[in-house]
């Protein structure tokens, strides 16, 4: 708008014809520099309700989706499905093997997981030099947070399934939901561990405490409800991935309850697949009511993962 | 006084083993993540060597005919990278300038109580299992789609992009408010300082100057919606074609691979081969598109140390 390089010429060197340009754009300036405080009041209001509706679809849809759910799931929830293997017959049809088959799954992820995860974290946090190798560690661990899941699925079927043929067993798929949440919780556990000051390691040190006493009696404690938040969100997307487990072929006609790691079985959100594929709206209905049970569970450990938060904030 | 000091000695070897022990466990810990890698690479590309010994990489990438499992097969990949690009792009339509509208209302407008509320629902939405997305598509987002117009096919790609589009949003608006929040104040301070009003702010100053992190965002999301699996197998159906046409059945990369390994396919067979070529490339654009988000935010928090 406005040209330094203009005002910037030597007067004289101006003919007339340039001096009323000039006049015009001038004018035009001042025009162009109205405060127009009426049309922006009116433009900054359209603005704050336009990014206040993209949010509130947000919370809408998130209020639909469970609303839908609920209206469609809820007339078959009860004892009975939960209690029962699944049928081709809908009113007899429940979840009995899925939820148990969900149980195993997820604990036994959930050891795996944290053993390797926030050990890998320690190590790189705390313990490792900052090398080359370790740069590289850093980046290939953000890049497997975003691998696509069914590709730790073709791993799992490949290394877990075929090669070290323990077949389509809860270990098997326990195993390759861990190498999926893994990075999930390395990433979680590091921040975490960062958080913690320096000083406290510093003291520790300087009454001669060794690396391995240092981490375990003073940096992890403090670390770890920041550590426990990113497990429990790493855990609650495992038990809802069915992508893998179908890669590895998980079974969705499971009539008993695994026994043992070595066991056949089948999921809750395998199950809910199932059901929503099938083109009868009683399953439907069914796979509804499964899935009410599991946002029930995944609610649950985000509600868990924010007061952990909260109090930790607190605390700290 | 010999006895004690024994045992101090003792201990102190004791220790030096456990340290040395612990240590190399939790090397061995962090090394799990490489070989994560190296073997998703070896069996990726072994398992499609064996597929393109039957199959020609000529017809892989040259051909745009998909039909796998009947005879005549053919195997040409690009009705799959079509579908795959179509909800894909269909999803960023959405999740782009709904996910960029959160993040400026919660950056710049939220106040804290409003922000403490809104955080946690979108760390519920983005906790939501695909699945349950799928299901939506299939029960909610159809049927309504086809009370608009009747022509529109039960199993689209419309459908799929929605829902993949609502799967993304919370990671574009948490990366995107993550970037903003970034942002010097005294950006805002300059601007509002010269008599701007915050809608101004935000379009001319905040916006621009977070932009490469916005971007990055975008990309994050597409590898997300490119690798999304469960929403688009149960909504958009199992035709591979090639269309522009986001109103019937089109088939995704990932999508096929469920649908074969739904199927009792014998190991070592073509099919089962192919889906690890299917898998290559799925990986290929997931790796590349992940790797240019992660350049662009260590970029963008360097600019404003």
């Amino acid at each position: 708008m406005n040209q330094p390089a203009d005002s910037a010429m030597p007067l004289e060197g101006r003919d007339m014809g340039q001096g009323s340009k000039k006049a015009a754009r001038e004018a035009d300036i001042s025009k162009r520099f109205q405060p127009r405080h009426k049309a922006r009041a009116n433009k900054e209001r359209l603005f704050v309700t336009l990014m206040t509706a993209a949010t509130a679809s947000a919370v809408l849809l998130l209020g639909l989706l469970i609303f839908e759910v609920f209206r469609q799931g809820a007339p078959w929830l009860d004892w009975q499905f939960l209690d029962s293997f699944p049928s081709r017959f809908p009113e007899k049809a429940g979840i009995k093997s899925a939820i148990w088959g969900s149980v195993w799954l997820g604990g036994m992820t959930l050891i795996f997981s944290v053993i390797f995860g926030v050990g890998a974290a320690i190590y790189l946090e705390e313990l490792a030099r900052k090398s080359r190798i370790n740069k590289i560690l850093e980046i290939n661990i953000a890049t497997l947070a975003g691998v696509p899941s069914i590709i730790y699925g073709m791993l799992g079927l490949a290394v877990f399934v075929r090669f070290f043929n323990l077949d389509r067993s809860v270990i098997a798929g326990a195993l390759t939901l861990s190498l999926l949440v893994i990075p999930v919780i390395i990433i979680a556990s590091r921040e975490a561990l960062k958080t913690v000051p320096q000083t406290i390691r510093e003291g520790a040190f300087a009454l001669g405490a060794t690396r391995w006493q240092v981490v375990r009696d003073h940096v992890l404690p403090s670390a770890i409800p920041g550590i426990l938040t990113g497990v429990i969100l790493a855990m609650a997307r495992a038990v809802g991935e069915a992508a893998p487990l179908i890669m590895i072929g998980a079974l969705t006609y499971v009539a008993f309850v695994p026994e043992n790691a070595f066991d056949a079985f089948t999921a809750l959100p395998i199950q809910i697949f199932n059901w929503a594929s099938r083109p009868q709206q009683e399953f439907h209905e069914l796979a509804a009511a499964g899935i009410v049970v599991l946002l029930g569970f995944l609610i649950l450990c985000n509600s868990i993962a924010i007061i952990l938060r909260l109090r930790w904030r607190r605390f700290r | 006084m010999s006895g004690k000091q024994a045992s101090w000695i003792r201990n102190r070897s004791w220790l030096k083993i456990r340290e040395n022990s612990v240590v190399s466990f939790l090397w061995l810990c962090a090394t799990v993540s490489v070989l994560t890698t190296v073997a998703i690479n070896v069996i990726l590309l072994t398992e499609s060597a064996h597929f393109f010994e039957h199959i020609s990489p000529l017809e892989f990438f040259g051909s745009t005919n998909w039909a796998p499992l009947f005879e005549p097969r053919h195997f040409g990949i690009w009705p799959l990278i079509n579908g795959t690009l179509l909800v894909a792009f269909g999803a960023l339509l959405l999740a782009l300038p709904i996910g960029l509208g959160i993040a400026v209302y919660l950056s710049e407008y939220a106040s804290p109580k409003m922000r403490g509320l809104l955080k946690p629902v979108l760390e519920i939405l983005a906790g939501v299992p695909s699945v349950v997305y799928g299901y939506f598509a299939l029960t909610a987002v159809t049927p309504f789609l086809r009370s608009i117009s009747e022509d529109i096919e039960v199993f689209n790609a419309a459908s799929a992009s929605i829902v993949v589009g609502i799967m993304v949003l919370p990671t574009v608006a948490s990366i995107c408010d993550d970037c903003i929040n970034a942002l010097p104040q005294s950006l805002r301070e300059g601007a509002y300082a010269l008599g701007a009003r915050k809608y101004e702010v935000v379009s001319q100053i905040i916006v621009p100057s977070a932009l490469s992190g916005i971007l990055a965002s975008f990309i994050l999301a597409f590898s997300r919606a490119i690798g999304e699996t469960m929403a688009v197998t149960l909504a958009a159906g199992a035709t591979p074609q090639m269309t522009i046409n986001p109103f019937v059945g089109i088939q995704t990369m990932t999508a096929y691979i469920a649908q074969v390994s739904l199927g009792d396919t014998p190991y070592g067979s073509i099919e089962y081969q192919s889906i690890f070529a299917v898998g290559l490339v799925l990986f290929i654009l997931t790796l590349a598109m992940n790797l240019v988000s992660q350049i662009i935010v260590k970029r963008f928090a360097r600019s404003f140390e």
